[in-house]
């Protein structure tokens, strides 16, 4: 049985299919995703206040360095996709980096199933959604590097628009908050930042299915390739995020929750980076592959997926 | 009368992906804007749609008024350097305003 958000996202890619006129307000869009951010963040915060930041600093760094090394990985198998330079530098980059909301799907269906998972995998979400990116403008600029009128990076400015973006911001923000004031100081923003927490999720993967929808109408455009890079990638990933949970000695619900992390596919930070890092690109294949495909194959397949393999390979 | 004398100058609309946003503004500042405003929009062009409905996928319309020599220093700017990879869409209007020197 799928999580009931699930099918929020369902009835939103149903509705754009149909040709419904069904649209949410822009501002309540952006206000849902700073919510879900914050509240995310929040939530990890409270716990880093229970235990030494220090002892985390192995995870952390683990986390960041699977988010870096997945372009490297993914960007050979998409040239042999026949997908140009640029192209695939870019796809990766968008799977390198990761998708809050399917974190947050994958935290609400570990939580149905009475699966224990680590109260700070915030801060994994914090820091994977950064490095990807960097990887993926890296590989765009060696695999351009003969391209004589190439653009340079500014380095410096990618770095801002990265690091300070709503998304690391507000999580990073929410976990600090969080840390400081702990369960008690937090205790009289529960019932707006905790309780309602699913309920806005629910709202929110209805506008992300209306999106999605519309990105599935252009899966004809790309062809076949985009399909085997959205269908393929996340299990791919997943596994390699279930190892490297596993090596951690994570719970279960810890595995299943970095497998997902490593298998979903950024489609917020990384579309707006990528658009000005690497401008050959085509923004539409990316788009179309992470959030028309793998994000539904994720909340819908995957999720389910990674937690049963997370409970086989953790005693 | 001097206050209701009017000035010609131009207008330059520049309709891009919002993610040009900041660049747009700092290149036309380099080269002598001093104004500008900024709006919203959807629509489409030979490229496709582009509905708005999230991060990734909005788009700008960029207002400049400013010397003809000014405009034109950032269309060709914008042209050279944008309209190969993005959605870029620029149009000029004959404009007249109050105050010329705020232009």
């Amino acid at each position: 049985m799928l999580d009931v958000v699930v099918f929020f996202f369902l009835l939103g890619v149903a509705a754009r299919l149909a040709g419904s006129d069904l649209k949410l307000p822009e501002a309540l869009y952006e206000t849902l995703a700073i919510y879900l951010l914050l509240a995310i963040g929040l939530k990890g915060g409270i716990e880093l206040s229970k235990q030494p930041i220090g002892a985390l600093l192995p995870q952390v760094l683990a986390c960041m360095t699977l988010g870096f090394a997945i372009p490297f990985v993914l960007f050979p198998l998409l040239r042999m996709l026949k997908l140009a330079g640029p192209d695939a530098a870019s796809v990766a980059a968008h799977y390198g980096s990761v998708s809050v909301v399917t974190f947050a799907v994958a935290t609400a269906a570990l939580a149905r199933a009475g699966i224990a998972y680590e109260s700070h995998a915030a801060l994994w979400v914090a820091v994977m959604e950064a490095p990807g990116i960097v990887a993926g403008i890296l590989l765009a600029r060696l695999a351009a590097r003969r391209d004589a009128g190439a653009a340079s990076t500014r380095w410096g400015e990618l770095a801002h628009d990265v690091l300070l973006g709503k998304s690391v911001l507000l999580l990073a923000g929410g976990l600090a908050i969080g840390a400081v004031a702990g369960e008690a100081g937090t205790a009289p923003i529960k019932a707006v930042f905790v309780d309602p927490f699913k309920g806005v999720l629910a709202l929110f993967l209805l506008e992300l299915g209306l999106v999605a929808g519309a990105r599935l109408t252009e899966v004809k455009r790309f062809g076949a390739a985009v399909i085997v890079v959205g269908l393929a990638a996340p299990p791919l990933l997943g596994l390699a995020g279930a190892a490297l949970g596993w090596v951690l000695g994570l719970s279960a619900g810890g595995v299943a929750l970095l497998a997902t992390l490593a298998a979903s596919a950024s489609y917020i930070a990384a579309p707006t980076a990528m658009r000005i890092a690497v401008p050959e690109a085509n923004a539409a294949l990316s788009i179309t592959a992470a959030l028309g495909i793998t994000f539904p194959f994720n909340i819908v397949i995957g999720i389910p997926l990674y937690i049963a393999l997370a409970q086989r390979i953790t005693p | 009368m001097t206050t209701t004398a009017r000035h010609p100058k131009t207008l330059l609309v520049i309709v891009a992906e919002a993610a040009l946003e900041k660049t747009l503004v700092r290149d036309a500042r380099e080269r002598g804007a001093q104004g500008w405003t900024v709006a919203e929009v959807h629509g489409a062009s030979l490229e496709g749609v582009r509905e708005g409905t999230w991060e990734a996928d909005r788009t700008i319309e960029l207002k400049f008024i400013c010397e003809a020599a000014v405009a034109d220093a950032i269309a060709d700017h914008v042209i050279a350097t944008y309209a190969k990879h993005y959605a870029v869409a620029l149009y000029f209007a004959d404009v007249r305003v109050l105050r010329p020197e705020r232009y």
